[in-house]
């Protein structure tokens, strides 16, 4: 029975951390940190998963979906801190720029921040080493019981979901997903797997969100306006991901419009990223794919490298800025300085946790208390475009729809929206659905058949009796369970018997039934033999004078005493029992009177 | 079981293995040495080729001068080119339910299997067998679209298994059949066989195959190789267990050292360079190019070669250099942590973006503008009889300054020059095949011991140019089961077990019995249902209660056959534990008497004799159903049911 146990991702978007335990296995899936928090509440209580003992010896793997920090971002903590050997798996792109990212947090916090009690380099590189990397599709084999397969889950480059099985019970965590394909990356994507438990994001549980197209031209309407008066764009977003999504969108924007305003790209992760996207253009969207011999979707004419000397130039521009919640670094500086002046604009492409400046400004929050008190007032334009590669209510249970669960867990999305979530799900697919706050445990009992060994002589002796024209049938079969160090082996009584060492023990019966006939004994013979067989057995009167009906032998003799008498004796195995009860049952009657 | 051979190529294979009433077709290679015999097709008009005499026989008679002519002392064939196909005859091709390619020189056949013959079925490759496939596909296209032949000839064919080159709407259709795979990817076929690619370390997504149900396991290697290059690693242990391993694609020049192959094409590459000639590699698009590539990439700056011009001329050049540069998931361990880094995983970018390595399409356009000697060029196809490269050789044919280097394995060198003949250009033969040699074989073969090995007839013996060297041949016990074209082998399986599954409300009932110490055994009575090739085991259907009326008959109609089976038995009977039962259960006249190999038990007043021994009970007692059945029970509590 899996039974997840979530001490990261419960019903408040930002840290993804659950522990599943499938058939005797542990599996953690993903280990995120929470981008509010600056104290210990930023990592997940890896003390609700062992209380005393090693994690390594209680965890069977780790699994991290995809690359954002709210995902990956404690996995140094907690290898290199808390102390995990075991083999964390990700795929290719994850395993790539999981790191750069990991750096990049690390320095913001500790090198700007100046904050102690947070992961080195060193530990981030260490981590690293234990890392497995995965294919889409590939069936990896963490243990003799134990299989992982990753299928695409579009959202950001290389963002996959998961199958865990052990025998015959599986599990299957979605991480992030979407479920339409964008500039960049396709749809997410499973097969009908049947799992026991579908856990699934649902950040996005009520929203049915409209038409991609009119959130673009929505978006570049606003840029294109706010650039026409002269005013500057700010938009915050993570390096990778939605970020390449909206640079090929304006892109190919000033390309059409013939624009002329500069857009620049925040550095150091930006040049990276572009490349990253090129080396795994296999993992982006096929159109993408399809063209990439003739023109590279990641190589940017319009977009240039941001300095920050930049941000005080005047006349319009749009800048990307890292990172999206505006909750630290360089976006965070260029939004201090362009927040007074009412013909900028900032625009939110993504969700921003709680306790970020982004989720301040979303609020409606216009007056800021920065550190050291200052208080900064918001006057430049605030815009929330949900551009951010969630499944909406609609992609979610389209997902449920692919892989036909037969229990689906929420996680990581708002109680009340889940709660209207979990009811259509329970309505529409008949399937119980579960969200457990944080820390919550939910166990979900799975009833599963049990595979076993048949030997192929059993298997065709019952398929041959059973087969009567109407092949459809039941067959009713017979055969001895052999369980032997967790293999369990079908096979016939005989075999078992055999396999063992054992010799058969013979039960036989004899029954002396007293008729009175006063012929010869020859000629009682040939009575019971011609009363006998008008029935429904092979029945047969062999040379020495005794009568096979099946297996069940008689023979006939003189009373010792009485010549009127004759003793028939029945004579059979425990296994015929019942024809020869039934035999001795049905000559005790007496014979009819001879016809001859 | 059974296997169809349905090419003669050792390299180029394609079998088709029924399993388990499904039916595969391992690898569909296409046989192209058959384009030897032909007449090479110029890209620019050749006063030469086009001014051959007509062949003339012995006698005089002239009939087909037309379509043979002769040409440096040998006779070819002066039309459009023409492949040799696998055999079509065997088996029919609609019945084909999947096709599985094991690398991109293995698929070429493709579109003729798969294109107006009724297929219906499912392709399987891997993203980079299907990419680069489609890339050497377009290739043979383009090389022979390009130069329409005026003529098809036919007269000089006397059976028809070759047959002209596919077009590209064909490629397109073909290609659109397969389904991508990934590496340890299980694929299940109509729930009876499950199929899984492994690495095989040959070229980019080269992949073994397995073939497996529950209980039999059919291993495919066909094109692997243990050497570093930059390829994935081969998968070797999950090639262990194999019922039977069918081995195809070794290494064609056995006694050739790669490496040692690989420097000297680097020295003679530079010797000719220094001394102001040109040296043209005629080669595939992808595969060797890039290790070739990569050897250079190290070996210019010391060897002084950084102004001369290397030249890689394909129409598919450019989609080939940038593909390998994509697939780093695909290849070896160091190339794929350069992409982490990230970098391009092939150090022909670097050679591409430094002007030393420039790529063009054909000879034609930008080509003849840059194009400046000495230089090195990389063009194909490596059967000198079409393709770019034909060019090249009637350009630089007559200077001794000039080298040609064959690394290529698939063609005789003398062959692919005879046309050509004679030569002042120098011929220099250093033939890369990674594929396994004959020894790695055997280590292989001992490293996963399969249970019985297939191959071609052509690994039975040594090769016919060297039949004392019986070191290259395949030497394992039991000896190989060989096969040739348009054969069909019975393939040994020794199959005991099917898997079947117990449903829980069954498994619930069963009262398992600890029988030795670690075995426990339940005696199972179900119902048995098979669909789709699963077998089901559920709970037998509760006897219904017998309904007051008396239609008894009918209801049991609908209720399968219940006879209630009676076990087996085992044990024996200790004779004064049972002599106390008897006692305890009123029989108070108990008499024993030995027998020597057993003993009598006599009830003296129910006249009933009950003989014991070691492996059987006889009880003989008058009609008497109750007592019967009330000794039965009483023996039965001393033995145990199977």
């Amino acid at each position: 029975c899996p039974s997840p146990l979530s001490p990261g991702a419960g019903q408040d978007v930002g840290r993804s951390c659950i522990l599943v335990s499938i058939a005797g296995k542990n599996v953690m899936l993903d280990c995120g940190m929470h981008m509010g928090y600056n104290d210990d509440r930023r990592f997940p209580d890896f003390s609700y998963i062992t209380q005393n003992g090693r994690l390594t010896d209680f965890l069977d793997c780790v699994i991290i979906s995809h690359f954002h920090l709210d995902h990956c971002g404690a996995l140094p903590y907690f290898s290199e801190m808390v102390g995990y050997d075991g083999p964390i798996y990700m795929t290719h792109p994850t395993k790539a720029i999981c790191p750069i990212l990991l750096e990049d947090y690390r320095k913001i916090t500790v090198d700007k921040k100046g904050e102690t009690n947070f992961f080195t380099s060193q530990m981030i590189k260490d981590c690293m080493k234990k890392v497995v990397a995965v294919h889409l599709h590939q069936t990896v084999q963490v243990d003799e019981e134990l299989e992982i397969k990753a299928y695409y889950a579009g959202h950001v480059l290389g963002a996959a979901m998961f199958q865990i099985k052990v025998g015959c019970e599986s599990v299957v965590y979605t991480g992030d997903y979407n479920m339409t394909p964008d500039r960049h990356l396709g749809a997410a994507w499973i097969d009908k797997c049947r799992p026991d438990l579908l856990i699934t994001e649902s950040t996005y549980a009520t929203t049915i969100r409209d038409s991609k197209r009119c959130r673009e031209r929505d978006f570049l309407k606003k840029v294109h306006e706010t650039v026409e008066r002269g005013g500057k764009v700010l938009i915050p977003v993570f390096a990778l991901g939605r970020a390449q999504e909206l640079c090929i969108l304006l892109e190919t924007f000033w390309e059409r419009m013939n624009l002329k305003a500069p857009i620049y790209f925040s550095t150091g992760l930006t040049e990276k990223a572009n490349h990253y996207y090129k080396l795994f253009i296999t993992w982006t969207n096929q159109k993408i794919r399809k063209t990439f011999v003739q023109r590279n979707m990641f190589e940017f004419k319009h977009i240039k490298a941001f300095d920050r000397a930049f941000a005080d130039n005047p006349g319009p521009m749009v800048v990307f800025a890292t990172p999206g919640m505006l909750h630290a670094g360089q976006s965070l500086q260029i939004f201090r300085k362009w927040a007074g002046n009412e013909k900028n604009m900032v625009i939110m492409p993504g969700y921003c946790v709680q306790g970020t400046v982004g989720h301040k400004i979303l609020s409606g929050q216009r007056k800021l208390e920065m550190e050291g008190r200052q208080i900064l007032e918001v006057k430049m334009q605030v815009e929330y475009m949900s551009f951010s590669a969630h499944a909406d209510a609609k992609g979610i249970m389209q997902l449920i729809r692919q892989a036909e669960p037969r229990n689906v867990l929420l996680v990581h999305g708002e109680a009340k929206k889940m709660e209207f979530l979990k009811q259509k799900i329970e309505q529409e697919f008949h399937v119980s659905c579960y969200m457990p706050a944080n820390g919550e445990t939910t166990t979900i009992l799975t009833n599963p058949s049990i595979p076993v060994d048949i030997s192929l002589g059993l298997l065709k002796r019952e398929t041959a009796i059973g087969l009567l024209p109407d092949a459809k049938k039941p067959k009713l079969m017979h055969g001895t369970l052999m369980m032997k160090d967790n293999s369990f082996r079908l096979v016939s009584p005989e075999q078992a018997l055999k396999e063992l060492g054992l010799t058969e023990h013979q039960l036989r019966f004899t029954c002396r039934v007293h008729i009175q006939d006063p012929r010869k004994e020859h000629e009682t013979v040939l009575r019971v033999y011609n009363h006998l067989k008008g029935q429904d057995y092979s029945v047969q009167h062999l040379p020495d004078g005794s009568i096979t009906v099946e297996s069940i032998l008689i023979q006939a003799t003189a009373h010792s005493e009485d010549q009127g008498t004759k003793v028939l004796l029945v004579s059979w195995t425990y296994q015929d029992e019942e024809l020869g009860s039934y035999l001795t049952s049905l000559l005790k009657k007496g014979l009819p009177q001879s016809t001859s | 079981f059974f296997q169809y051979c349905l090419s003669g190529h050792p390299t180029l294979p394609c079998n088709v293995l029924k399993f388990k009433s499904t039916t595969i077709m391992l690898d569909c290679g296409l046989d192209m040495t058959s384009t030897l015999n032909f007449l090479p097709l110029p890209l620019v008009q050749s006063p030469r080729l086009s001014k051959l005499p007509g062949w003339v026989l012995k006698d005089g008679s002239t009939f087909l001068d037309k379509e043979l002519k002769e040409c440096s002392g040998h006779v070819f064939i002066d039309s459009v080119p023409e492949f040799c196909l696998p055999e079509t005859e065997l088996l029919d091709l609609s019945t084909v339910d999947v096709i599985l390619i094991s690398n991109y020189h293995c698929m070429m056949a493709l579109p003729y299997i798969t294109e107006n013959t009724g297929f219906t079925g499912t392709v399987y490759a891997t993203e980079p067998t299907v990419q680069i496939g489609r890339l050497l596909m377009e290739e043979l296209v383009n090389f022979i679209e390009r130069v329409p032949k005026a003529q098809s000839a036919s007269m000089w064919k006397n059976k028809e298994v070759q047959r002209k080159c596919y077009t590209m709407p064909e490629v397109n259709a073909a290609l659109s059949k397969i389904q991508l795979v990934g590496y340890s990817q299980k694929i299940e076929l109509f729930g009876a066989v499950q199929v899984t690619p492994l690495s095989s370390g040959y070229a980019l997504g080269s992949s073994n195959w397995i073939i497996q149900s529950h209980y039999e396991k059919v291993s495919y290697v066909s094109g692997s190789s243990l050497l570093t290059t930059h390829p994935q690693p081969m998968d070797q242990a999950s090639l262990k267990n194999s019922d039977v391993l069918i081995l195809t694609g070794l290494t064609q020049i056995p006694t050739a050292n790669p490496d040692g192959m690989v420097g000297e094409f680097c020295s003679n590459l530079a010797m000719t360079v220094r001394n102001g000639g040109n040296v043209l590699v005629p080669c595939y698009p992808s595969g060797v190019i890039y290790d070739l590539l990569e050897c250079l990439y190290q070996y210019i700056d010391s060897a002084g070669l950084s102004n001369v011009p290397f030249y890689f001329i394909s129409p598919v050049a450019n989609s080939s250099l940038e593909f390998s540069q994509i697939f780093a998931e695909w290849l070896c361990h160091n190339k794929q942590t350069k992409v982490y880094l990230p970098e391009p995983p092939f150090p022909h970018a670097e050679l591409i973006q430094t002007n030393k390595l420039k790529h063009y399409p054909s000879i034609h356009g930008d080509f003849s503008n840059d194009f400046k000697q000495p230089c090195v060029v990389f063009t194909g196809h490596p059967s000198l009889r079409f393709g770019d490269v034909v060019h090249f050789m009637e350009l630089w044919g007559k200077s001794s300054l000039n080298t040609v280097i064959f690394t290529e394995p698939d063609f005789s060198y003398l062959d692919a020059l005879a046309p050509y003949q004679p030569l002042a250009m120098k011929c220099v033969y250093c033939p890369i095949d990674t594929r396994l040699n004959f020894i790695q074989v055997s280590k292989l073969l001992k490293e996963v011991q399969p249970l019985h090995v297939v191959c071609p007839e052509q690994y039975t013996q040594p090769p016919p140019t060297q039949s004392h060297r019986t070191d290259l041949m395949i030497d394992c016990q039991p000896p190989p089961m060989s096969y040739r074209r348009a054969e069909v082998l019975t393939l040994p399986y020794k199959r005991r077990y099917e898997k079947i599954e117990i449903m829980p409300d069954l498994a619930d009932s069963l009262v398992p019995l600890e029988i030795k110490p670690g075995i426990s055994l339940a005696t199972v009575s179900a119902v048995l249902h098979t669909k789709d090739n699963k077998h089901v085991l559920q709970l037998p259907p509760k006897p219904p209660q017998p309904p007051a009326s008396k239609k008894r008959k009918r209801v049991s109609d609908d209720v399968p056959e219940c006879k209630s089976l009676k076990p087996l038995l085992s044990g024996s009977i200790p004779l004064d534990q049972f002599v106390q039962t008897l006692e305890k259960h009123g029989f108070s006249d108990v008499k024993v008497e030995d027998t020597g190999k057993g003993h009598i038990v006599l009830l003296q007043e129910a006249e009933t004799l009950i003989q014991i021994e070691e492996d059987s009970t006889h009880i003989i007692c008058d009609n008497d159903e109750p007592l019967r059945v009330k000794l039965r029970d009483l023996v039965l509590k001393f033995l145990q049911k199977f």
